[in-house]
């Protein structure tokens, strides 16, 4: 007998997860801006020192809130997009436990100081080993899923979670093989500047495919459906689907700038960034023009304020990153508060805010509610998101460009003007403008979770969502 | 440099890059359909997913095609002109090992008047100079302040330069050398030999030299265990040896502090004091030899302050 209902409990436990590790991660982060104006903050405790807790928070805020985001919303698009009910439902309940397990893992053996000292990639390898056995197992769930699906044509959104599902897989296995010598240590199976470019193939592809990829496949339905609109372009969702995926693979090497790369290597990762920013643009322009004949609802619609906002700071990172991939003006930004500060605009600006707007959408839905709780808490939420992004980008902004002068700043005898530390003494107001905006962002993910639990308190966990018969064409 | 393994790598990235680029290009063009006529409506795709879904066809915007495009003769502009496809070096003949060596020749022949009046002096002359001492401050707060501190009173394991107290002397040659080529201070751990009461023991014993409260019956305890394990280094009235870094335990001066805690802590597991070779530091930057030279006047000056 063929299901009539739509899964929605792992898509539920995914998206309850995404808010509470999403309040985790940014809690991390504050403490760790705050340990950089402080840094006898955590008492000298070892466990909570910065080296420490820095790889916490990205892995906690890229994996753990951004990954659990697009369990959650992929799993949710597309059976609704093919009409079925996800394929291998044993093998999604297992991916829940596992990722999970995964992030408990992390947040117990990173503080430990158990780490691989590979960025973005520092979990040891039996828990590289579950990733990747999690990992198949959601390939095989979505794709199993697309290949039972009712409607004939796939869905824009399942082109994007295809190619970030198949690309972090290979990254993962690739940038992760490592000869291990004890249940808690490996070493890189890569040496030097080899290891370097290993490392920043896979780095840069991680926010290319996992923040990028799968972020706009978020895009490409909440958008619509929040909007009510369709989609701009057709032609441009190719062109920009397969320009963005095959240019994103080549600019890894930007991120070794004036270093042991060979200088043909550098160029390349140079050019090919450069190339990335037509087809970035490409998702952003697809994303704001479908809402041409639908911009009065802006007025009056704090989610679609999320999504909008979330395409333009993307926007904005997404030039920026191109420009930073300049030698020269790499030059001055390598090493410095800038590249921090480009992070977040990405990673808050972008990532978190188009999750957060597309789980405004989907929570009530998986609670059986129109709509949250409340609205006014929603567009609280928005205006202390955007303002803390812009207090944080802007001072990393000062900060950095300052830092980058200050560094090479050279005086008529040809000695540095500025020793590290009073680079480091210049930066602490930034510093604490930087904490401020990160707190407020912080803050609006407590009003998230209020809301959320007020959602859910009201509502009922619906299992009943059904399919329905009549396949469009 | 390329650093390819083989001249097949070259060509392998080179035409991979080109046909990368030109695909790109073609992909685009076969994309590109008219415009829009005035007033009329962007095609309706057929297909619905989820109820509403749908998508307009509007054709790729112009601006944003003019974007891609330029991107594109860019790259393709930069590749002819610097290193990228393989071997080719780029009509330009640059290189990053080229760009570095030119910077650092050009600073060679900018600052070395500024420093070649100061070369011609002995390094008490040069110390007694302001403007050189500014100088070597600076060189100081560049290469040393992260050990040593910005004021260069040092900190627990890291030598306090302004006391007059010298691990290695303080005399312009001892100086000289430290920083040429670094130093290696290494204090054996004792503990095993001396057992927990015997370090205890000789511990009192080090507290006795520079007159610090000490336990007097423990002190005479450790008296002939110091002449057996220590004084070899730290010589018999424990006052050190410059020649191999062993600190003078009579003076009131502690590298690694002077507590009862600190001192068992020094003789049962060792110390291991690494000061690196600034020659090596300064690695291949401009006026090398002007800059120790200078640095190591700024240091001698640091401790004839407080004589």
């Amino acid at each position: 007998m063929e299901a009539t209902t739509y899964n929605y409990k792992v898509v539920r436990q995914f998206a309850i997860m995404t808010v509470v590790w999403g309040i985790v991660g940014m809690l991390v982060g504050v403490i760790l801006a705050a340990q950089l104006i402080w840094p006898d903050l955590t008492f000298g405790i070892e466990w909570l020192s910065y080296g420490r807790l820095r790889p916490l928070h990205t892995n906690a805020v890229i994996f753990a809130f951004g990954g659990s985001a697009m369990f959650a919303v992929s799993y949710y698009i597309v059976q609704r997009t093919c009409q079925v009910r996800l394929w291998a439902e044993k093998l999604a309940a297992f991916t829940f436990w596992g990722w999970t397990l995964v992030i408990v893992l992390a947040a117990i053996t990173l503080p430990l100081g158990m780490t691989t000292s590979k960025e973005y990639a520092e979990l040891e390898w039996p828990i590289d080993i579950l990733i990747t056995v999690v990992w198949v197992a959601y390939a095989l769930v979505f794709f199993g899923t697309i290949v039972k699906r009712k409607t004939k044509h796939i869905y824009v959104s399942n082109w994007f979670f295809g190619a970030y599902i198949l690309v972090i897989a290979i990254l993962h296995i690739v940038n992760s093989a490592e000869l291990p010598v004890t249940m808690t240590k490996s070493y890189s199976a890569y040496a030097g500047v080899q290891d370097a470019m290993i490392q920043w193939w896979y780095g840069h592809n991680a926010v290319g495919f996992f923040l990028t990829t799968a972020f706009l496949g978020m895009m490409y339905y909440f958008i619509p459906k929040q909007a009510g609109r369709p989609i701009y372009s057709y032609r441009l969702s190719i062109v920009h689907f397969w320009s963005l995926n095959f240019i994103y693979m080549w600019a890894g090497p930007h991120h070794l700038q004036y270093t042991a790369l060979p200088d043909w290597a550098q160029s390349l990762g140079m050019v090919f960034s450069l190339m990335l920013l037509a087809p970035s643009w490409g998702g952003m322009m697809n994303g704001i023009m479908t809402l041409s004949g639908a911009w009065h609802k802006l007025r009056t619609d704090p989610i679609l304020k999320f999504m909008v906002t979330a395409l333009s700071f993307y926007g904005m990172s997404t030039f920026e990153g191109p420009m930073m991939s300049i030698k020269t003006v790499n030059a001055l930004s390598h090493y410095t508060e800038w590249t921090v500060g480009h992070v977040h605009s990405g990673a808050l600006g972008w990532v978190a805010m188009i999750t957060i707007g597309s789980m405004y959408y989907l929570i009530p839905r998986l609670f059986g509610r129109e709509s949250m709780f409340s609205t006014r808490l929603i567009e609280w939420h928005f205006w202390l998101s955007t303002i803390g992004v812009v207090l944080y980008i802007a001072s990393m902004w000062i900060a950095g460009v300052a830092q980058g002068l200050m560094w090479r700043a050279a005086n008529a005898d040809g000695t540095l003007t500025y020793s590290f530390a009073q680079v480091l003494n210049t930066m602490y107001p930034f510093y604490g403008i930087r904490l401020l905006g990160g707190a407020m962002f912080f803050s609006g993910m407590l009003i998230m979770a209020y809301n959320v639990w007020q959602t859910t308190r009201q509502g009922r966990v619906v299992n009943d969502a059904a399919i329905p018969q009549a396949v469009h064409a | 440099m390329s650093d390819f393994t083989h001249g097949f790598w070259s060509i392998f990235i080179s035409v991979l890059t080109v046909l990368s680029i030109v695909g790109t290009w073609i992909f685009l063009k076969s994309q590109t359909t008219r415009k829009l006529a005035p007033g009329e409506k962007p095609e309706l795709m057929e297909h619905t997913w989820d109820g509403d879904l749908r998508d307009l066809n509007n054709p790729l915007p112009r601006w944003w095609l003019g974007l891609f495009y330029g991107t594109l003769v860019f790259a393709l502009v930069y590749l002819a002109l610097w290193p990228g496809l393989g071997n080719f070096p780029g009509l330009l003949k640059w290189t990053q090992l080229g760009e570095y060596e030119a910077e650092v020749q050009a600073a060679e022949a900018k600052f070395q008047p500024v420093y070649a009046a100061f070369m011609q002096q002995d390094i008490p002359t040069v110390a007694a100079s302001p403007d050189a001492r500014a100088i070597g401050r600076n060189l100081f707060l560049t290469y040393c302040s992260q050990c040593h501190g910005s004021n260069a009173e040092g900190a627990t394991g890291y030598p306090n330069l302004t006391d007059g107290d010298w691990l290695y002397g303080g005399d312009p040659d001892a100086i000289r050398a430290t920083l040429t080529d670094g130093r290696s201070g290494i204090m054996p751990a004792m503990g095993e030999a001396l057992g927990a009461q015997g370090t205890k023991e000789v511990t009192h014993y080090v507290m006795s030299l520079s007159g610090r409260t000490h336990d007097a019956a423990l002190a005479d305890a450790g008296r002939p265990k110091f002449a057996e394990n220590c004084a070899a280094c730290h010589m018999p009235d424990g006052t050190g040896m410059q020649a191999m870094g062993a600190p003078n335990l009579t003076d009131k001066v502690w590298l690694y502090g002077g507590s009862e805690g600190a001192i068992i802590e020094s003789i049962a597991k060792g110390r291991n004091g690494v000061m690196p070779g600034i020659a090596q530091t300064l690695g291949t930057t401009s006026n090398k030899e002007a800059k120790l030279h200078l640095l190591t006047a700024y240091v001698y000056s640091l401790s004839q302050q407080t004589k």
